[in-house]
């Protein structure tokens, strides 16, 4: 079916949709992946993103539901050059496009899709919108530029957990909020590390990975405030990854205020740069940002490379924190940017980037193990 | 870290001859090592025995040994050059090999000489089959059940633990020569035997079979600081059970989640960590079960590989340059990553394409061998091809092949679609070949269900639908014919159809189909290769073609040529043609002209990002080089150095206006055309063999009878010495046309006078239009009859007259003047009876340029192309002919130990797949060097085994007695004993074959012979004779098929016995040309 997508800047590209008919919106990114287009779908922090991946064949090994990092599809629409429309995986259970079709999410195909990119890394990630009613290009760039835009809007209350829940069986386990009054909600207290996780959008394989390194975790929703946390006196605290702007989630930056020294705290992505301001600092929203599976992150210590899974469009700059309060661990090797923070006296670190891959290589998964040793360090 | 200062001289060892299994990719590699390491500023030591490698120029190394490579060299190297440091991970399986024989003599330790990249504990734990099971379960992984034998008994007592089917494995081996599928005890048996031969240890290993598995390889690099990344993956199209050198391949792999390729990428990292890889390369390959994804390990090449050649052209990462870096001392992320310029090396490549590589099989040459694939590696070349889609990639890589098709069938070479069924059609799906992609198509053609088909092949059926789709598209193609509408065009562009595929399906020409495509603008855009998937902005223009929107060739309004490649290896066009190429590409860049290169072959130095300005990685097609062509505008484009492929393009291309450089495309048709070519030589007074042309048996009687026999009788439309035959009477002459051809008014019969027991030289020469200059002629040990090829020669002439070599001089003066020659012209010369014949002349780059200019230390390619771009010789400063002080022997390698059932002699049709070069002042002395370094051990003492035809006897006498002389035992059946013996020369006397046994192949197995002299032809296929020369293969025994041979090898166990050899650098025997 023919579709169109106009950019906010007047540049369209005509395609195909294959998925049926729809229009949708949002911000248009790339991902340089080349395999894990599932995860990348059902990522909390891609929402309000149209996701383009470069690689060009997409849809190869279907769908599977063990490859979910959230319970929905978060992207608001996928772009790709090619889809695939016979799987062939032993793992997969269905199509790439019947899974988007039942999860309401428009996927376009048939476009030049490194043309895309490349104006996206000439002109920064931008506001767009695709058709397969409005094919009229002026038309539909008007639509385009009357979207809201990504940054100065809240998108954690779109996609942070309705009701708090632990692990179990390797899925969510609901329970009620009212709960989270009780300090002795905890099931394994003394055995494993107890772990809040404030959900600003988390992913499922986060948990997981905290899961294996000995915690348990309470998945808790974004709003949940420091007095209820500290209640529930946890070992640990984690920020997690999430969608779109951290400036106008001030809520979570009141929270993490309220907690820093409270217990060890860990952050990834969204979860670093509320931590960041948290403690003092700004952030900024970088030209077309880093989603792929191969940044290369040098950790400091270590002096070692760590090929890094990433997906952020904004980031922390770390002169407005203050060398005093807290020091850089990890580093972009290919532009010098930031990628992790730490603050000994607080007991907190945060990085940029994935640990918990998914997709993505797994370098970094000792950064989970590190989290509980510092837990350890703390009781002792 | 940064780069290590206490190491200043650095050895690297080379890969040697073009072999099945081990081509140019190690030329590309190991000249990427050799520049890398000299640009950091160490000294640079090579050895390598392949004079057509770029490798191998005195520029690219500060002193080129073109040596045998073995471990006598490397002590003798070791001994001279006392380095800090060598380097064994760029010269292939036979530079790892050799290292470690070395290394057992202990003149690393000796000599302090540092193993740097793989140590030897590392390349043995990866090699010793054993040393890696232990290692791999050790890090919780699986490789197939298994167990190792070193005799017959201990195979059949570990193949009942296994069960059937078991691969054979020998350890220790290129390519899995000796290895195979057996499906049953006996075929286990017959098969280890092989691989105990084949085995360097005398071991083979029997795993379990994983057949139909799904096979994937990762390409992982490591540095002194433990970093490691993937620079690719490649996914099999071909399961399990076909030698990944003979399977398609795709990159990156297509059917992996995530979770199952950082699986693959987890154990890749472990597994380079076990085997202890400090720094560099390694290719890890493995094995998927398709029904659940258990995984298993194939094996670890802990060097730099074919694959991993094809990996850095793929995705744009030079893997062995960077692997030199690491090797001393630098870590990933100090290397820049040269493609985007302000990246490093430290990442993984993410790429936005696909690239499909197809492996190039030269059956036809060997029809006795049978056109299987299986473990043991077939094929001679490769192709790659970059699309933005799987078919798209696909079917240029099909076009790129040069075996005449189009893309994926529709060209009107297929059978009617459903007419190949039943029987036939589930064989050769089922038995992997080198036809079985069009036998695909067929399949699906007949509706044959994509399921049923995947359980023939065991082919993904993701592939499988590809090919549907393609298949699809080309129905509704036919179907709209010649109203082609617009949509349907484009899709079918974005598909891979090529014009010609396209004219066919429509019944249109293909001028009209490619102007209707240009009134609808369809054409190409190029994008580019750039490690990055377009994150960064990429400084390196490497480009492919596909149809889409947005161009990204930059193209300048500089002076620019075109240099058209090779494509992809094959027996006739090789390595030689691709160094011509690069050397054209220097000699622009010195000229100060931008230097464009075309080509198709992953393997070469040509498709190296930084040897041209720009790189278009493009099938070698009239339609896919005028996209090019069009869109660049170039000065000029050179036609003459990539060998036949470009130029079966020139008249084409010049038709459709593009500017030929150098010699016109109608000089080259005066030299191939018959007729002109004969008015040519009556106009300059020269003399060709008599010849004559017949439309039928009779006639070719008639001409036979008028020329006098023997003659040599061939098919005028098929080239390269395929089906071309010397016939000695009337009865062969009958025999040919039963079986061979069948002559008819548009199938003429070309017959020549053989030039029996001619002397037959080849001539290089360099023309300016007006002064021509000889490069070197160079005098064949094989009698004429043997393709140039194939022969041995040796540079200079060592036993033709002064006045015949000035006769030959001045003939190529006044052909190159006729002709008006502007750059390389190659003449065959035969002499027979004091008469100096002219034979052969090709006004191009011919397959010895490389070879001449390493012994005369001019590069001709080079002045060749500042010939084309106008200057004069005079300008060039080549005044005069160089003939220098010292031999250089030729000689060539064979692939016959890779096809069972053929019979290794030499003749009219061409089968060596490479070359090596021996240099020394004595003229035994080198060609000994030749011989050891195209593997022929030759000995100094023992049994030599002599059987000659009649004709060859007295011949073969002194021969004979010289063994004799120099205490050999000479070993004889009986018509040569009877002979021998009568001329006073003892023998030992030996049964033929058919003469009961023991006989000789018995001694040969015995180990009782060292030496084999045999000589006979094919045409009277003497089942005695092929049997000893198999056997000869099977053993490793040297040996000889023709008396000048013979002649040959006995005078270079003569030097040997005397003095043994040494050696010297080509910088060191260059010097000795110009001052003296």
């Amino acid at each position: 079916m023919k579709a169109l997508l106009a950019l906010e800047d007047g540049r369209t590209f005509p395609c195909s949709s294959f998925t049926g008919p729809g229009e949708a919106n949002g911000e248009v990114v790339f991902n340089t992946s080349m395999t894990g287009y599932q995860e990348i779908l059902t990522d909390p922090s891609y929402y309000g993103q149209m996701v383009t991946m470069t690689y060009p064949l997409i849809g190869n090994y279907g769908v599977c539901p063990e490859d979910i990092e959230s319970d929905r599809i978060q992207v608001a629409a996928f772009i790709v050059k090619e889809y695939q429309d016979f799987p062939s995986n032993f793992r997969s259970k269905g199509t790439l496009s019947d899974y988007l079709i039942k999860g309401h999410v428009l996927g376009i195909e048939d476009l030049d899709t490194r043309a895309l990119v490349r104006h996206i890394r000439k002109f920064g990630a931008m506001r767009a919108i695709i058709s397969t009613s409005d094919l009229d290009p002026e038309s539909l760039v008007k639509k385009a530029q009357k979207t809201t835009a990504m940054q100065g809007s809240d998108l954690v209350g779109k996609v942070t957990t309705k009701k708090p829940y632990f692990w179990k069986y390797n899925q969510p386990d609901y329970i009620d909020t009212n709960k989270l009054n009780d300090p002795l909600i905890w099931r394994y207290k003394g055995k494993k590390h107890s772990v809040v996780a404030l959900d600003f959008g988390i992913k499922y394989n986060i948990v997981r990975c905290l899961e294996e390194a000995g915690c348990e975790v309470l998945v808790v929703p974004a709003k949940t405030d420091a007095k209820t946390i500290k209640h529930l006196n946890p070992d640990g605290i984690f920020l997690s990854n999430g969608p779109g702007d951290p400036e106008p989630v001030t809520y979570a930056v009141d929270t993490i205020k309220d907690l820093l020294g409270f217990a060890p705290i860990f952050g990834i992505c969204l979860g670093m740069q509320l931590l960041g301001i948290a403690m003092g600092g700004k952030t900024m929203k970088i030209k077309f940002g880093h989603r792929g599976g191969n940044q290369p992150v040098k950790n400091l210590s270590t002096n070692k490379v760590e090929i890094t899974s990433q997906n952020h469009g904004f980031a922390v700059d770390l002169n407005t924190i203050g060398k005093d309060h807290s020091a850089m661990t990890h580093i972009n090797l290919n532009e010098d940017s930031l990628e992790g923070l730490k603050n000994d006296t607080i007991k907190a670190f945060a990085v940029q980037y994935h640990p918990e891959a998914s997709p993505g290589p797994h370098d970094a998964a000792y950064l989970f193990n590190q989290f509980a040793k510092v837990i350890e360090d703390a009781k002792a | 870290m940064p780069k290590r200062k206490d190491i200043k001289k650095i050895l690297i060892i080379g890969a040697g001859p073009i072999i099945i299994s081990q081509a140019c990719e190690f030329d590309y590699s190991g000249t990427q090592a050799c520049k890398a390491l000299k640009e950091e500023g160490f000294e640079v030591v090579l050895i390598n025995s392949n004079p057509a490698t770029i490798m191998t120029d005195p520029e690219t190394a500060d002193r080129v040994y073109i040596e045998p490579v073995t471990p006598e060299t490397v002590i003798k190297v070791i001994e001279k050059e006392r380095p800090d440091a060598l380097l064994p991970t760029l010269g292939g399986q036979t530079a790892l090999n050799t290292a470690i024989e070395a290394a057992k003599t202990g003149i690393f330790k000796k000599y302090n000489v540092e193993l740097i990249g793989a140590s030897e504990d590392a390349i043995n734990k990866a090699e010793d089959r054993e040393l890696f099971r232990d290692a791999m379960n050790k890090i919780g992984l699986r490789i197939p059940k298994s167990g190792f034998a070193t005799n017959v008994h201990e195979v059949e007592e570990v193949s009942k633990r296994i069960g059937f089917p078991i691969i054979v494995r020998p350890s220790f081996t290129l390519g899995g020569t000796g290895g195979g599928v057996a499906y049953n005890m006996e075929e286990v048996v017959h098969l280890s035997k092989a691989g105990l031969d084949a085995s360097l240890i005398t071991q083979v290993m029997l795993e379990e079979s994983v057949l139909g598995w799904k096979e994937y390889e990762l390409e992982v690099m490591r540095d002194h600081a433990d970093n490691v990344v993937i620079i690719c993956s490649i996914e099999n199209v071909d399961a399990m059970g076909v030698h990944t050198g003979d399977s398609i391949t795709v990159a990156p792999a297509q059917t992996l989640s995530d979770k199952e390729y950082q699986k693959l990428r987890d154990a890749s990292i472990a597994i380079i960590r076990e085997i202890g890889v400090d720094t560099g390369g390694s290719n890890v390959q493995f094995a998927i079960n398709p029904e659940n994804g258990d995984l298993i390990v194939v094996e670890m090449n802990p060097r730099v590989s074919r694959s991993s050649a094809l990996a850095s052209k793929a995705t744009g990462f030079p893997i062995a340059k960077i692997a030199a870096k690491l090797a001393v001392g630098y870590t990933l992320d100090e290397i820049p990553n040269d493609i985007t310029g302000e990246t490093l090396a430290c990442f993984e490549p993410s790429i936005d394409y696909c690239v499909v590589k197809i492996p190039r099989w030269t059956f036809e040459k060997f029809p006795e061998a049978e056109d299987i694939l299986s473990t043991a590696m077939k094929s001679v070349g490769e192709t790659m091809s970059i699309g933005r889609t799987f078919k798209e990639a696909f079917q240029k890589g099909i076009r790129s092949l040069e075996i005449g098709r189009a893309g994926f069938g529709a060209d009107g070479k297929d059978p009617a679609p459903g007419s190949v069924t039943g029987n036939e059609l589930e064989y050769k799906l089922s038995t992997p070949n080198s036809q079985r992609l069009f036998y695909l198509k067929y399949a699906i053609e007949n509706d044959m269900p994509i399921t049923m088909i995947y359980e023939m092949t065991g082919i993904d059926p993701w592939f499988l639908n590809q090919m549907k789709q393609i298949v699809d598209l080309e129905k509704q193609i036919k179907l709209a014919g010649k109203d082609l509408p617009q949509d349907l065009f484009e899709q079918a562009k974005k598909y891979g159809f090529s014009d010609q595929q396209l004219a066919y399906l429509t019944n249109l020409t293909d001028r009209q189909i490619e102007q209707k495509r240009k009134d609808i603008d369809i054409v190409p855009v190029y994008k580019l290769v750039d490690t990055c998937a377009a994150e960064f902005r990429a400084s390196t223009p490497y480009y492919y073609s596909t149809y889409e929107t947005e161009c990204e060739a930059r193209v300048s309004d500089k002076k620019k040529v075109i240099i058209l490649g090779g494509g992809p290896n094959r027996i006739g066009q090789g390595i030689e043609f691709d160094y011509c190429c690069v050397h054209a590409s220097f000699a622009l860049k010195e000229e100060g002209v931008e230097s464009i290169m075309v080509n198709s072959n992953p393997e070469t130095v040509s498709t190296d990002y930084d040897t041209s300005d720009k790189l278009y990685f493009e099938p070698l097609t009239r339609e896919d080089v005028l996209h090019i062509v069009e869109k660049e505008k170039p000065f000029g484009v050179i036609v003459q150095f990539g060998g036949q492929t470009p130029l079966n393009l020139a008249s084409d291309l010049q038709k459709a206006g593009v500017p030929i450089i150098g010699t016109s495309p109608e000089s080259i048709d005066r030299a191939e055309d018959r007729d002109l070519f004969q008015e040519m030589l009556n106009k300059l007074g020269l003399r060709q063999p008599e010849n004559g042309i017949a439309f039928s048996y009779e006639e070719a009687k008639k001409e036979a009878r008028n020329i006098g026999y023997p003659v040599m009788v061939r098919p005028s439309f098929v080239l390269g010495g395929r089906a071309m035959k010397i016939v000695y009477d009337e009865s062969d002459l009958e025999e040919y046309f039963e079986l061979a051809v069948q002559a008819s008014p548009d199938k003429p019969v070309l017959i020549d006078k053989f030039l029996e027991e001619a002397f037959e030289l080849d001539v290089d020469v360099i023309s300016d239009g007006e002064k021509t200059i000889i490069g070197g002629m160079m005098e064949h040990i094989e009698e004429a009859g043997i393709h140039s090829g194939d022969s041995a020669c040796v540079l200079p002439p060592y036993s033709i007259s002064q006045n015949h070599i000035e006769e030959m001089a001045s003939a190529a003066r006044a052909i190159a003047k006729e002709l008006n020659v502007k750059g390389l012209m190659n003449i065959q010369f035969g002499i027979m009876n004091d008469t100096v014949y002219i034979i052969e002349v090709n006004p191009r780059a011919s397959r010895t340029i490389p070879f001449v200019s390493k012994a005369i230390g001019i590069p001709l390619a080079k002045l060749a192309t500042k010939v084309m771009l106008g200057k004069t010789l005079d300008e060039l400063g080549l005044t005069k002919e160089l003939i220098p002080s010292y031999y250089c022997v030729k000689e060539a390698v064979m692939p016959f130990d890779r096809f069972e059932n053929v019979d290794p002699v030499l003749g009219p049709e061409m089968k060596s797949t490479g070359e090596v070069m021996g240099i020394d002042k004595d003229l035994g002395a080198a060609v000994a060097k030749a011989q050891f370094a195209a593997g022929q051990k030759l000995p100094t003492q023992g049994t030599v085994f002599i059987s000659v035809q009649d004709k060859d006897k007295i011949a073969a006498l002194p021969v004979a007695k010289n063994f004799h002389e120099m205490g050999f035992t000479i070993m004889a059946t009986r018509g040569t004993s009877t002979f021998l013996n009568e001329q006073n020369v003892p023998t030992m006397l030996v049964k033929k074959v058919s003469a009961g046994r023991p006989h000789v192949v018995d001694a040969v197995t015995n180990n009782e012979i060292q030496l084999i002299l045999n000589t006979g032809s094919s045409s009277q296929t003497k089942q005695d004779g092929y049997q000893i020369r198999r056997a000869a293969i099977k053993y490793k025994i040297p040996y000889a098929t023709t008396t000048d041979g013979t002649k040959a090898i006995c005078s270079a166990i003569q030097s040997l016995k005397k003095e043994g050899l040494s050696v010297k650098p080509i910088q060191d025997f260059h010097l000795e040309n110009k001052h003296g």
